[in-house]
Parts: structure tokens; C-alpha cells; sequence
């Protein structure tokens, strides 16, 4: 069973996050593997060991300058990367990077296709529903848990009240949300193994996709500071803040 | 311009339209035009009731069972009736099943998708305004090429407004997908009291100052005691403390309740999107320098594992 998972090597989110001047996200520091994408590097590790013959490959697009995120996910145990990168990409909508995905993973062919339901620093949220789309394969979505048989996959969905229980066949893409399996940390095995797996770079016109426009259909018009929330009295807790927090409720009515 | 036509598309409730449809259909009934909603699934009165109600005009019926998820079959249903009808502007809830939908839409129809909208004008062509930094930071953005605005819109960013119509009910033909269905073959329904997350006037949310999952406990009995629903941040779902169901944030819910009360949450950027919108927010954390503290209205600085039993304690005091 051949498993991709889609993953992204995103600014650190613990540095504050600036737009370049062509009003950009600036991804000019340190790339890191997106938090998110370790459940579903650690699921499709965990379909790994229940299926023998499995293989699990990381696929992301971006610049490829700075590999750290790919290697993360390597060290974790994936076998494999691939990572388009490509001047034209710059700023790219998640359309482009959905239609740059398919065409890795056409070539690939994957059996699970595994992505996060957002990246955690675009949050678009589309990507991975455009991408089964594309490939044309249903979508398994939002899983708090994920089942993956021999040809059948089956997941338990989140939804507004609960979750549902939904199944199809495979080929299948699934979307994992955080808490859906416990990403293990790379051990220092697994950190100098990754060093040596490959990382294939390839350009646009590897994949054949050298006419993917660079304008994505939209642009932005104009970005503009929002209105702040005023902050309002802080007090510390002597051992009477509860009180003050009751008088406080009981002013603006909601006690 | 010329009026533009809207379509709403509305996930079915089992009874009449969610709140987020409500929104949605308001919000294009603001802006002028042909308004339609556009839903699957058995259409009850109360759906066509809430439409007229709302203003649409049209509720259109695709034959897409509630039995199946919707995304690929609601969205090669839309998109062979985009071709025939072309709309200008279709409109999403920010939700499970609307991004699905919105994704697999824009990938057929080779159009690009707007997200995290939470303003539009019309003035001069459809211009989408979403968050980022935090909502500190807004943007405005356009498509660039002719042809039908998807807009995927974040749950409470417009008002619902009734605006009497009469309104007709439409079946359509859907166009079957070609991709295999993802088949619901069971529904659960979490116990929970108290009102939903998305409908709650009080929310109590708890974070990774509670020190571990047992303190969500002080929390949850907070909520029940004001009467609303508890929540968490990003960081102890991911932990794996609660489902991911309580999350707000940018990752997860968004809310807009009368009071918002952070136990143990340091305000995170990525939280601060999803609870900005309260009319009042207490915090409490030990770290008088967290980021919580510049937008709350009321501040503790302290443990929350004391200020909790404590503010318990009282409550209880004033119901016995």
C-alpha cells in the first residue's frame, strides 16, 4: 500500500508572522513542518505497520531551500519526499497547489491520500477537497479516527453534535484533525535515517505544468489594520478576584 | 452593475435552515438581487418557511440523498447547474461539509475559492475581506477573471435579518459524480447539557494554563452554572484534553456570545479570530504579560485552578 501524505513547511508560528510588500505571507526565516501535518504523517506511519509492502511518501510544494520540515517528517519515519518547488509558484492559491499536488500524485499513485484540514499558516481549509477532486477520489474528511483496510476505509467524522461513521473504497483521500492519533517524536535513530532518505525536488517543468498560469485569478485589493478591542481593568488575585469576577458578570447581566 | 444573482447553499438541519444559512441569505438579500438557496435532501416546510422568511425567492432541491456526504455529489450537482444558470456569487458556510462542498466546486469549475470571509461589498464588483494575524490585520481581495465568486464565509460574521419573501420550491435533476460515495453509515450525537457552542450567550473556555485534563472539569461546571457552553484553545485539543468539537479559534469555531471567559489561555493569534467578536471578554492567567489580557475587558491575573472553585463556589451560593 503506497500512502502520501501532503504536508507544509510553514514560517515559525512562534515568530510573528509579517506580509512582504506584495502583500505576501513573509516566508523568508526558518521553514518548519506544520504541527498539524504530524497526525498525518503518524497515521499514515500507523497504516504502515498494519499493511505489509506499505510505504508512506511525503509530498508538500514550496521553496525547497530549506528541507528541515520534509527531514522532521522523514526522521518520524516516512520513507520518502518529494517537494515541487518553483519560482512561478510564489503566492500560489490553493487551487494551483491542489493542481500541483495531483500531478505528484498522479504520478506517484498513492493508495491513502492524507493531508491536515488546514494548513496552519494560510488556513484556507479547500486544499485537500480540491486535490481528491482532481484526483478523483472521494473524501474522507475531518477524522477523529481513521480505519484503513485492505481496499475500504472507513472513519469517524466530526460533525456539530457529535460524529458520524462514514465509509467508502479506496483509492480514498482523508483530511485528520489534531488529537485523531499522538505523533510520535523522531528518536535520534530515526533523526540520522532521515538523513539520508530522498528528497526529490522537482520544478514545474518536471511535472509537465510549465503553462500553470503565475496570476491564480484573484488578487489582493488592499490590506488595512482592523479596530482594536480596548483592554479593560486587570486586577490580581488576592483570594477575592472570584468575587470581583461575580460583581463584575452581575454588572454586564449575565448573573 | 447589473443585480447579481446569489445562491446559498444551505446543509440540511432536519428541520428548518441553520442559523449560518440564515446569515448567509440575509446577508445577499442586503446587497440586492436574485437570492435562491440551494439544498439537498428532504426539504420540509419549515425550510421554505425560514427561506420566505429570510428573503430568498427560490429554494432549489438538488436529488442528492442525506445519506451519502455531501461534497462530491452536492458539488458536481451545483456545478452542472452553474453552467446553465450562471450565478454570480455563491455562498458557503464556513463549515465540515461547506468547505467540501466549496473545494470540490472550485477544483470543477477551474475557479478559485475566497475563505474566512467576514465582510463583501458589492460596490464594485464582489470584494471579500477575511482576517489574518490574529485579526489584527484585514485583507481585501478579488477574483480577476469573469465568471461565478465562491465565498466561504466564517459562522456569525453577518446578522440574520427576517426580510419577508414568497418564495418557490424547485426540484433539480442532480448530475451524479463520478467518484465513489463516501457512505454515513452511522450518527453519533455527544451528551452534552446546555446550549450549543455556536448559540451560546456565555462561553467558558479553558486552556493549557489548567495544568491537565482532569481541571477541564472546573470548566465545564462553570459553563452549566451561567448557563453556557464550555469550549477550549488549539493546544489542549491538540493535546488530545477534549474533542475537537470545542475548539475556537482559527482552526475550529467561531463565537460570538455576550461574555467569553478564558481560563488558562495565553492568546494565541490563531485563538483570539475565533472569540474577538464577544461583546465582553474576562480572562484569567497566572502570566500577566499573555496576549489575552489586551483584549479582555476584565482581567484576573492568577491561577485558574484556584479562581475557578472559587467563582464554583459562589455560583452555587447564589442559585442554593
Amino acid at each position: 500500500m503506497h500512502i502520501v501524505v501532503c504536508v507544509k513547511q510553514i514560517p515559525d508560528p512562534s515568530a510573528p508572522a509579517t506580509l512582504t510588500a506584495d502583500f505576501r505571507l513573509n516566508r523568508s526565516g526558518k521553514l518548519l513542518l506544520d504541527e498539524a501535518d504530524t497526525y498525518g504523517v503518524e497515521l499514515a506511519l500507523q497504516v504502515r505497520e498494519a499493511h505489509v509492502d506499505s510505504r508512506v511518501t511525503v509530498v508538500s510544494m514550496g521553496d525547497a531551500t530549506d528541507v528541515t520540515g520534509l527531514r522532521s517528517a522523514l526522521a518520524m519515519g516516512a520513507d520518502a519526499a518529494v517537494i515541487v518547488s518553483d519560482p512561478a509558484l510564489a503566492g500560489a492559491d490553493s487551487l494551483t497547489t491542489a493542481k500541483v499536488l495531483s500531478a505528484v500524485i498522479k504520478e506517484l499513485g498513492a493508495d491513502v491520500v492524507i493531508a491536515a484540514t488546514e494548513s496552519s499558516d494560510g488556513y484556507t481549509g479547500t486544499m485537500p477537497a480540491q486535490l481528491a477532486e482532481l484526483l478523483g477520489v472521494p473524501s474522507l474528511t475531518f477524522a477523529k479516527a481513521v480505519r484503513v483496510e485492505a481496499t475500504t476505509l472507513s472513519i469517524d467524522r466530526q460533525t456539530d453534535t457529535g460524529y458520524d461513521v462514514v465509509s467508502s473504497s479506496l483509492p480514498a483521500l482523508v483530511t485528520v484533525t489534531a488529537g485523531a492519533v499522538e505523533p510520535r517524536y523522531a528518536n535520534f535513530k530515526g533523526i540520522m535515517a532521515a538523513k539520508s532518505k530522498p528528497v526529490d525536488v522537482k520544478s514545474l517543468s518536471d511535472l509537465g505544468l510549465s503553462g500553470l498560469a503565475s496570476s491564480w485569478g484573484q488578487e489582493v485589493v488592499s490590506v488595512q489594520e482592523a479596530t482594536q478591542r480596548q483592554s479593560g481593568a486587570v486586577l490580581v488575585d488576592d483570594g477575592t478576584a472570584a468575587q470581583a469576577l461575580v460583581d463584575y458578570l452581575s454588572s454586564i447581566k449575565v448573573l | 452593475m447589473s443585480a447579481l444573482t446569489w445562491w446559498i447553499v444551505a446543509e440540511p438541519s432536519g428541520h428548518g435552515l441553520r442559523g449560518s444559512a440564515k446569515e448567509l441569505l440575509s446577508e445577499a438579500v442586503r446587497h440586492g438581487g436574485a437570492v435562491s438557496v440551494v439544498t439537498w435532501g428532504e426539504v420540509s416546510p419549515e425550510v421554505i418557511a425560514d427561506a420566505e422568511q429570510f428573503g430568498a425567492e427560490v429554494v432549489l432541491q438538488l436529488d442528492v440523498p442525506t445519506t451519502v456526504v455531501p461534497g462530491a455529489p452536492v458539488a458536481a450537482a451545483l456545478a452542472a447547474l452553474c453552467e446553465a444558470r450562471r450565478p454570480d456569487v455563491i455562498l458557503f458556510s464556513s463549515s465540515y461539509d461547506g468547505r467540501d462542498i466549496a473545494g470540490r466546486l472550485s477544483a470543477r469549475l477551474n475557479r478559485p475559492v475566497l475563505t474566512n470571509v467576514t465582510a463583501l461589498t458589492t460596490d464594485n464588483g464582489v470584494v471579500t475581506q477575511h482576517q489574518i494575524f490574529g485579526g489584527t490585520t484585514l485583507v481585501n481581495a478579488r477574483l480577476t477573471t469573469e465568471g461565478v465568486s465562491l465565498v466561504v464565509v466564517r459562522p456569525k460574521s453577518f446578522v440574520a435579518q427576517e426580510q419577508p419573501r414568497t418564495a418557490s420550491l424547485e426540484q433539480v435533476d442532480a448530475v451524479a459524480s463520478s467518484v465513489t460515495p463516501v457512505v454515513i453509515t452511522q450518527s453519533h450525537v455527544d451528551e452534552r447539557t446546555g446550549p450549543a457552542l455556536a448559540d451560546a450567550e456565555v462561553v467558558v473556555a479553558g486552556g493549557r494554563g489548567l495544568g491537565s485534563p482532569e481541571a477541564f472539569a472546573a470548566v465545564e461546571t462553570v459553563a452549566t452554572l451561567l448557563g453556557g457552553a464550555p469550549a477550549a484553545s488549539r493546544a489542549i485539543v491538540d493535546a488530545g484534553w477534549v474533542p475537537y468539537a470545542y475548539q475556537v479559534g482559527q482552526t475550529g469555531q467561531t463565537v460570538k456570545p455576550t461574555v467569553y471567559i478564558a481560563c488558562g489561555i495565553s492568546g494565541a493569534t490563531q485563538h483570539l479570530v475565533g472569540m474577538k467578536g464577544a461583546q465582553y471578554i474576562v480572562a484569567i492567567n497566572k502570566d500577566a504579560s499573555a496576549p489575552i489580557f489586551s483584549v479582555a475587558d476584565f482581567g484576573i491575573v492568577g491561577d485558574v485552578n484556584a479562581v475557578l472553585p472559587a467563582l464554583t463556589a459562589l455560583l452555587r451560593a447564589r442559585t442554593a
